[in-house]
């Protein structure tokens, strides 16, 4: 066999590289990193005849710049790894745009091959494209081809195979306008002599970029020489003065506009024939014009949102209940075929609860992911993103920022986990940071449980109510968070929005179940193995150091008086004992030291060692705030679905008080997320600075909000 | 007048971009350059960002970018 042909996928978004990369690929393929960045990285594999071929999608973009990750990802890889031939997906209905990064190929001089796709879009538009002439202008060859049925595929593998032996090709030489040409002509010969960067890219492509006055670039340039560095730079200032002076324009900009006239000049020359009226109305624009209605668009919006997020956590039930009752199963095998010790505690609450606790999410992020994959894939998404953007820009957030907030529990019972993973869709990387850190605040399913508890015990008049304040709360404070993130931390100015709303289109069965199912694996992978560690973890700090000796002997004393009594009420004294003693071990365990000593600053706000505890379990899973008050109030086992004996201990607890009700709730909306969302937001921020970012900030900010409503609260004489 | 003063389904041709930088790169790369037709074609609910029509796809950006872009109108359409 010979060596596989590396092939890199290059193309704008929503020109169907992603479509024509499945195509080829199908199940073939797996999601990485790019070093140090978030941009996924997917390759996978084909075999042509008996060709074996690597391909590599790059991430889709307009430009080859280097003012965005997913630009500088594109642009690297195609210089350090050097792929055999460059796959350039062109949209043929959109010829003019599309060919600008094309030129941009070109100027790299990168072996290429044009894969003229979705000819038949552009066909029904009245667009016909003359692929030959389009192909001796250009200098590479262009194959026209629908990547949603494959037609066309055959010949353009053929045509990738028939360049890859690193064949010498054309070279295409743009031109940027007197004033360039000549700066160009000056620092082209420069760049060769002293072999700048020779080894890596065209000195004519360096040039180019210094005059762009590319970061990347000039970097690396001024490291490699200093002082030629800074005489091609001086020239590049030099040329910048002289085109301010007599054009008002920057290079770049002149660059750019030249390139777009090379590819005007090539579709003048019998590319490009239209047939028909340009500004005839597409199917997409008449969707359009009611989808996003002024009045209308809203209301289409909130029905969608709606229904993706009951599709979400409505039909995923099934299977999370399936989980949930094969782990319980699981557990209780375990129960009772081991016995009992710490190693069997472990397994049950450390590692089958940990485990369960990662897969249990597992359905609802499929769910989800595959929601949005429907509303991605036909286009929806850039749509709700133009609605919603004017309310999100003001929060220095992006109209892309409402699916995640949603999906979190922007309608109150959803997850935060899927929510931070659905930050995935913004490009914008400072939004995209602050909307990750402030998801959190909604009030996801698991809360929902501890809130309508303590809303019972102390504000069962008005539940409904505190509900939906607390609904309306957590999107306030959210939005306000990221405002204030967004002047401080991530200070700066917004990303450009400039968007395309790409035409409408049916999303295919294969697409949405790759996209489903990479994204899902991805978490399981990930996820996984962090969060199975803080779960043992968590588990040892509320379980050790177990009771000492004596006191244990002395809970089994009383246990032997009681059955050797016989009294009618025995069974009844024994689970009080039990649960005495769990409270007592529990309030012995790290976590329990932990919660008293908190006290001293925790009074503050008018919590008790007991419900510290809780809300140190807490950050295992919201819910388990619940059971843990249980432990600590010596109630025994306590179900989170049925909780009325805890909330009528709450109610005529002395320590506890509407005021504390208040600050409690307060605290437990707000603060540090649970940690499946805190491993969540590392993977997805890329760093674990802003993992740790949010557990600190979230609680700071958390008990602040408490220390007021409880201070002021027991000053005004509602305590 | 700039493409920020233009009303729903009024169609011009661009005269001028007055930004460099990131912001007039992304607006290039996006097909604005002069020379370029392009129409309103709505706005969103709360008036902003706009929606155009450029060479026969759907572009949306907010109003204090649109601002950058300066236009000579052709007319208005239905």
């Amino acid at each position: 066999m010979n060596d596989p042909i590396q092939i890199a996928l290059a193309g704008n978004p929503n020109s169907g590289k992603t479509t024509l990369f499945n195509h080829l690929t199908g199940a073939r393929q797996h999601v990485g990193n790019y070093p140090g960045v978030t941009v996924d990285k997917k390759e996978g594999t084909l075999t042509h005849g008996n060709c074996p071929i690597n391909i590599v999608d790059l991430p889709g973009t307009y430009s080859l710049t280097a003012y965005s990750v997913e630009e500088l990802v594109a642009r690297d890889y195609l210089v350090n790894e050097r792929p055999d031939v460059v796959v350039n997906i062109v949209d043929a209905s959109n010829l003019e745009r599309n060919l600008y990064l094309t030129c941009q190929f070109l100027e790299l001089g990168v072996p290429m091959v044009i894969a003229l796709n979705m000819v038949d879009v552009a066909e029904k538009r009245g667009i016909r494209i003359n692929t030959k002439t389009l192909s001796s202008l250009l200098g590479v060859p262009v194959i026209p081809i629908v990547a949603r049925t494959g037609k066309g595929v055959e010949a353009l593998l053929e045509s990738v195979e028939s360049v890859s032996p690193g064949q010498e090709h054309l070279e295409i030489l743009l031109r940027y306008g007197s004033d360039i040409d000549q700066t160009l002509n000056t620092i082209v010969p420069l760049i060769k002599e002293n072999n700048l960067l020779t080894d890596l890219y065209p000195a004519r492509w360096t040039g180019l970029k210094i005059l762009e006055n590319d970061e990347q670039i000039i970097d690396k340039v001024m490291l490699t020489d200093r002082s030629m560095g800074q005489q091609l730079v001086d020239r590049g200032e030099k040329l910048t003065q002289h085109l301010q002076s007599t054009v008002d324009a920057y290079p770049e900009a002149v660059i750019a506009d030249h390139r777009y006239g090379f590819i005007k000049s090539i579709l003048r020359q019998g590319v490009m024939t239209l047939t028909f009226d340009e500004d005839r109305l597409y199917t997409s624009d008449k969707i359009d014009k009611v989808v996003t209605n002024r009045v209308v668009g809203p209301l289409i919006m909130a029905a969608i949102l709606l229904g993706l997020y009951s599709f979400t956590f409505n039909y995923s039930t099934f299977l999370v209940d399936w989980l949930d009752a094969f782990f319980a199963l699981v557990s209780e095998v375990v129960d009772s075929s081991m016995s009992e010790g710490p190693l069997k505690s472990m397994l049950i609450s450390g590692v089958i609860d940990g485990v369960g606790g990662v897969l249990g999410f597992v359905p609802i992020i499929m769910f989800m992911f595959f929601g949005i994959a429907v509303l991605e894939d036909s286009g929806y998404l850039a749509r709700v993103a133009f609605m919603m953007d004017r309310i999100f820009h003001f929060f220095g957030l992006h109209g892309s920022s409402v699916m995640p907030f949603i999906v979190s529990g922007g309608i109150a019972g959803g997850c935060a986990v899927p929510g931070v993973m659905a930050t995935r869709t913004l490009r914008s990387p400072k939004e995209r940071i602050a909307t990750l850190l402030t998801v959190p605040f909604m009030n996801c399913g698991a809360k929902l449980p501890v809130l309508t508890l303590i809303i019972s015990a102390f504000f069962s008049a008005h539940q409904a109510r505190y509900m939906f304040l607390a609904t309306v709360a957590a999107w306030l404070v959210a939005l306000l968070a990221a405002k204030f993130l967004r002047m401080t931390v991530l200070k700066g100015e917004s990303t450009p929005f400039v968007m395309e709303l790409p035409p409408y289109r049916f999303p295919t069965l294969r697409g949405l179940f790759i996209h489903t199912w990479e994204r899902t694996w991805q978490y399981i992978k990930k996820a996984g193995t962090v969060i199975l560690g803080i779960s043992i973890l968590l588990w040892a700090m509320m379980t050790y150091p177990g009771l000492p000796e004596d006191r244990t002997a002395e809970f089994d004393t009383k246990r032997e008086q009681i059955t050797a009594s016989s009294s009618p009420d025995s069974k009844e004294q024994l689970l009080q004992i039990d649960a005495l003693q769990a409270e007592t071990a529990l309030r012995n365990s790290y976590a329990g030291r932990i919660g008293i000593g908190l006290e001293s600053i925790s009074q503050f706000a008018g919590f008790d060692w007991r419900t510290n505890i809780a809300l140190v379990g807490g950050f295992a899973a919201k819910e388990v705030i619940v059971s843990t008050l249980g432990t600590a109030y010596s109630l025994g086992e306590v179900d989170p679905e049925s909780t009325t004996s805890l909330s009528a201990r709450l109610a005529k607890d002395k320590n506890w008080n509407p005021v504390v009700a208040l600050s409690v709730l307060a605290f437990i909306m707000f603060y540090a997320p649970c940690f499946v969302t805190v491993v969540a937001i590392a993977k997805e921020a890329g760093t674990w600075k802003w993992a740790f970012f949010s557990m600190g900030f979230n609680t700071i900010l958390a008990f602040t909000m408490s220390v007021g409503i409880f201070q002021i609260g027991t000053l005004l004489g509602f305590a | 007048m700039n493409l920020r003063q233009m009303r729903n389904n009024q169609s011009a041709v661009i005269s001028s971009l007055n930004i460099g930088g990131s912001l007039g790169l992304r607006l290039r790369e996006m097909g604005l350059v002069p020379g370029t037709e392009i129409m309103v074609t709505g706005r969103a609910p709360l008036y902003d960002p706009v929606k155009l029509r450029i060479n026969g796809q759907t572009l949306t950006l907010r109003n204090n970018e649109a601002d950058h872009i300066e236009v000579r109108v052709q007319g208005e359409s239905k």
